[in-house]
């Protein structure tokens, strides 16, 4: 019997729709995969048996009462713990969050249970999404699948160490800087940033509520797009989604074809601080990008040198507001309740015990930029910058249908090489960080193996916004020319563990 | 009480110096439901059973705006005469408190939604003081704390405190005027009158019930002095949540006789928050602000920009109730009664009790004399507005009928309203519960009138010789007779009758 584990998202809910394994079986045997290797991996902080047993045996249900099922149906998924899922435990990596068991579903988390989507669990993230390296999880690092000694990437490295250790075919992130596109870039796999305001945030823990942006995580472009249309569309409960019809990404991820399109190449994207291979990788895949018969141009974004300094500006101030809330007195952890101290000190005893350092350093830096007498030259200056970057993007996309990057600089780093150097750390989100603040769409897919280290390199397509059906019509074309050259998808190259 | 919270007299006050006062008022919307959230904001429900994610603050939850709630901004803005944004922000008003879920509270910031308007109020001798407004913007309204185990409710000294959170996220307009300057030694009277017609306005406009007493309506009076001829505004205290248009009132007064008291003193005002106190009217220090509060205010990135179409502005403007003022103007004519007076019912609110009796079928005056008269007595004893007494303007109408219709004298029609307050039903039934219907039984009534003859012998002759004054003995004897019960005119026409004297 082939290895239920081993298919496509597209392969398995085939597979059970026509009958020749159940949900059950999809279900149990990725159970038993995890089982097998998660304690290696860790990529999940939770892992519901109960919850996705019921669900799949749901599935069974359906099909046997003749019920038509999605294209999802009986799919097993590994859920980013930044969602809120009812009666789990939802921790957002923080331990402020220890034993929060949510009253409500995410609209994310309703919307995949409806296509009978089978959730597995719940995976490891950087505290409140924090981080490119999942290292600043309170639970623990999570390990690379190609190499349990480095990093499988952050904020979401659980959910894309989950996939490239076919734990789960498909996956849940959330992408406020690149925490989607640079875990999926290490690891081999395809991650999606959807448009600003594509996938509802109802139910999303924020970090930064302007940048935040749940999207699908897979090991093939078409299996991306099938959980980007389950998940996608306006909600009314999140007044920041766009109330206009899904870009047809599926039809698009079916159709891969660059023939006549214009391709810019971001100038910005290259030099001191880009890993030799990476660009090696990248380069070629602009080179296949040209033989497939795209048009392909070097564009200039001159603003997007100020985007790490507007994003480190943005992001900390609205994380200092959003993580206000957790003060104690409602849900989650509760430090010094001993009748000895007051209110205020059991909030501020909590959150010194459950607040790590990135998170803490964060919430400093941006109540520091929101101070009066300091909003104008730190928050207001950002904005002027995400309005200068989002012109640079407008501005090329009126000559080019997508724009093309390294996903990031360098390919996984060792766990522990920059957990000290925060601004290192930053660095691995350079590429990725303009797309958030200008709020358009892009993708991170395999590119090949770096020559010198043998890991995985990523290349960014970026999408004007709304036009998210582009990253998959140009994801497709590639993913097939690359696959067929190297005779294989790229995680077959992958260790089995 | 210590040197500072000495007073100089009002006039010595007023002698040396000027006041200028800033009033911001919170009034609680009637929405249906909360401002960023489908909860109801239905009164009186069980602690925390009308909440929900949102209005809990739960970590993923999102707002979405109450369209009615930014109908009703708009409206309030287009009475009080404002600009209305074309296109404004909510903005996070970041502060720790434990009632309030997220932290932060949703509101407006430095793009309100109404801006630049004006309220004239009218001033017990009819006099018009236009009071100039700075803003109108939309919030939300934080938990209610309940501190226990303290001995003044207070949080200090309590054990432990309650938290519920059906309160929060109930829709809030904040009004806030530019600095009222002029009104010299009127200045608590303009606070007062100001708060009255902007109460009024609510109510006509239908947003909110605007019951200070339930909290509906909340205001903070800000205060500072300036020696005469100064431009520059002197340091201002702010008295936080005076909930009656006497406590505005007698806080603005109050908080003029202390600043004058510590500037004579040679000492200076302090940037404080005061709490006043309804029993003595004083005001006594609540937090110093040493430093200005930063609220790190920065545009909620939760929610889209309000941006109301001009036309629907229009349309709201068209569809403008007529404004309280001019009402007042029209009806004050109509009823034929003094400036004063009409201030004196506005004051009261009973405006729109009296016209819902007048419309019921009372006459005017009848109407006017029960509300502003017994029923105006009973909601100061009691402490409740009128319109919260339990008695309808229907019943009131009710009232003044049987009286016309000869069924109740004035003493009976009194009895009659203490049993509706008294929960007895309707006049109606009062009447038949109390049996306190007017004798109007001829043959009864004859009875008793020939017993009063015939008792009164001396009294009755001088009628007969034409000393008509005399009767009113008489008629008192009948009433003392029949227990109040007759319709003393009757009475008086039928000694009369028998005495053969001419009324
Ligand atoms: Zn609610």
């Amino acid at each position: 019997m082939t290895d239920l584990t081993r298919m496509t998202a597209a392969e398995t809910a085939a597979t059970i729709a026509a009958g020749e394994a159940s949900a059950t079986e999809v279900a149990q045997a990725h159970l038993d995969r995890i089982g097998a290797v998660d304690e290696k991996v860790h990529a999940f902080l939770h892992v519901d048996t109960e919850g996705a047993l019921r669900a799949a045996r749901a599935v069974d249900d359906r099909r046997a009462r003749g019920e038509e099922l999605g294209p999802l149906a009986g799919v097993p998924l590994a859920l980013k713990d930044i969602f809120t899922t009812e009666g789990v435990p939802t921790t957002v990596g923080s331990k402020i969050l220890e034993g929060w068991i949510p009253s409500y579903d995410a609209t994310l988390t309703r919307r995949l249970k409806d296509a009978g989507v089978v959730i597995l669990g719940k995976t490891n993230m950087d505290e409140f999404a924090m981080g490119s390296s999942t290292e600043n999880s309170a639970y623990g690092p999570t390990g690379n699948p190609w190499d349990l000694t480095r990093i499988p990437g952050g904020s979401g490295g659980g959910s894309s160490a989950a996939l490239a250790s076919f734990q789960a075919p498909l996956a849940i992130g959330t992408d406020t800087g690149g925490s989607i596109r640079q875990p999926a870039s290490v690891t081999g796999t395809v991650g999606v940033k959807p448009t600003y305001g594509g996938v509802s945030r109802y139910g999303m823990v924020a970090f930064s509520s302007s940048l935040d942006q749940g999207g699908p995580c897979a090991r093939t472009v078409l299996d991306a797009a099938l959980l980007h249309e389950a998940i996608a569309g306006h909600d009314p409960l999140d007044s920041t989604s766009i109330d206009a019809p899904v870009p047809p990404v599926v039809e698009a991820a079916r159709n891969g074809d660059v023939r006549g399109m214009r391709i810019g190449v971001v100038k910005e994207f290259a030099g001191e601080g880009y890993q030799a291979g990476v660009m090696t990788r990248f380069n070629e895949a602009v080179e296949l990008l040209r033989e497939l018969g795209a048009d392909v141009v070097e564009v200039s974004c001159p603003s997007f040198s100020y985007a790490l300094a507007a994003y480190y500006l943005i992001a900390p101030s609205e994380c200092s507001s959003n993580l206000a809330r957790f003060d104690a007195m409602r849900y989650g952890m509760r430090v010094g309740d001993d009748g000895t101290h007051s209110a205020e000190e059991v909030t501020a005893l909590t959150r010194a015990a459950g607040f790590g350092a990135e998170v803490k350093r964060r919430v400093m830096l941006g109540t520091y930029a929101l101070s009066s007498g300091y909003y104008d030259a730190y928050y207001g200056s950002a904005q002027k910058v995400r309005t200068l970057i989002t012109r640079d993007f407008e501005r090329v996309f009126g000559g080019v249908d997508v724009l093309v990057s390294p996903t990031t600089p360098t390919t996984a780093f060792p766990i522990g090489e920059r957990a000290d150097d925060p601004m290192a750390m930053y660095l691995a989100d350079l590429c990725t960080i303009p797309t958030n603040l200008a709020g358009n769409a892009a993708m991170s897919l395999p590119c090949g193996l770096a020559p010198e280290d043998g890991l995985p390199v990523g290349l960014q397509i970026i999408a004007p916004a709304m036009a998210d059906d582009r990253l998959y019509r140009v994801g497709a074309a590639v993913e097939a020319a690359f696959t067929a050259r190297w005779g294989h998808p790229i995680l077959e190259e992958a260790p089995t563990l | 009480m210590t040197v500072t919270d000495e007073l100089v007299s009002y006039e010595d006050a007023l002698a040396t110096y000027d006041p200028v006062m800033g009033l911001e008022v919170h009034v609680e919307l009637g929405t249906r439901t909360k401002m960023f959230c489908g909860c109801s904001t239905e009164l009186g429900a069980e602690p925390n059973s009308q909440t929900c994610p949102t209005c809990l603050g739960l970590p993923g939850s999102l707002p979405v705006v109450n369209a009615v709630g930014v109908e009703s901004a708009i409206k309030i803005g287009l009475a009080l005469n404002c600009d209305i944004a074309e296109w404004c922000r909510f903005a996070r008003k970041n502060y720790f408190y434990p009632d309030m879920p997220k932290n932060f509270q949703t509101s407006q910031y430095d793009e309100p939604i109404a801006f630049n308007g004006h309220l004239d109020v009218a001033l017990e001798d009819g006099e018009i003081f236009r009071v100039q407004i700075e803003r109108a913007h939309m919030e939300e309204d934080t938990g209610k704390s309940t501190h226990v185990g303290g001995a003044t409710g207070r949080i200090h000294g309590a054990s432990h405190s309650l938290l519920d959170y059906n309160r929060a996220g109930i829709p809030l307009i904040e009004i806030v005027t530019k600095p009222i300057e002029g009104a010299g030694a009127r200045s608590p009277e303009v606070a007062k009158a100001y708060v009255a017609e902007l109460r009024e306005l609510i109510r006509a406009l239908g947003v909110s019930d605007a019951r200070m007493e339930m909290g509906q309506m909340r205001c903070d009076v800000n205060l500072s002095l300036r020696p005469h001829g100064r431009e520059k505004f002197g340091t201002r205290s702010e008295t936080k949540n005076v909930n009656s248009l006497r406590s505005v009132e007698r806080a603005a007064r109050f908080e003029i006789q202390r600043h004058a008291a510590v500037l004579n003193g040679g000492g200076t005002i302090v940037q404080e928050t005061r709490h006043f106190h309804e029993e003595d009217g004083s005001t006594t220090s609540g937090r110093i602000k040493e430093e200005a509060e930063d609220y790190r205010y920065f545009p909620e990135p939760d929610l889209v920009p309000v941006a109301p179409a001009r036309a629907w502005v229009e349309e709201l403007r068209a569809g403008l109730p007529e404004l309280p003022r001019v009402r007042r103007e029209r009806l004050r004519t109509d009823w034929g009664i003094s400036d004063h007076e009409m201030q004196s019912a506005l004051n009261a609110g009973a405006i729109d009790l009296i016209v819902a009796t007048i419309e019921a079928g009372a006459p005017a005056d009848q109407a006017r004399k029960w509300w502003m008269g017994e029923l105006a007595r009973r909601s100061n004893e009691d402490g409740v507005e009128l319109a919260a007494l339990p008695i309808t303007s229907g019943q009131v109408a009710r009232v003044c009928a049987l009286v016309a219709d000869g069924k109740l004298n004035d003493k009976l029609a009194r009895q009659v309203i203490e049993g509706v307050l008294a929960g007895e039903g309707d006049p109606d039934a009062v009447v038949a519960g109390r049996g306190l219907a007017v004798v109007s039984d001829e043959g009864a009534l004859g009875t008793a009138v020939d017993e009063a003859i015939a008792g009164n012998p001396g009294i009755a002759d001088k009628i007969r010789s034409g000393k008509v004054a005399a009767a009113g003995a008489l008629v008192g004897a009948v009433m003392k007779a029949t227990r109040g019960q007759a319709d003393a005119g009757r009475v008086r026409e039928l000694i009369l009758e028998k005495l053969g004297a001419e009324g």
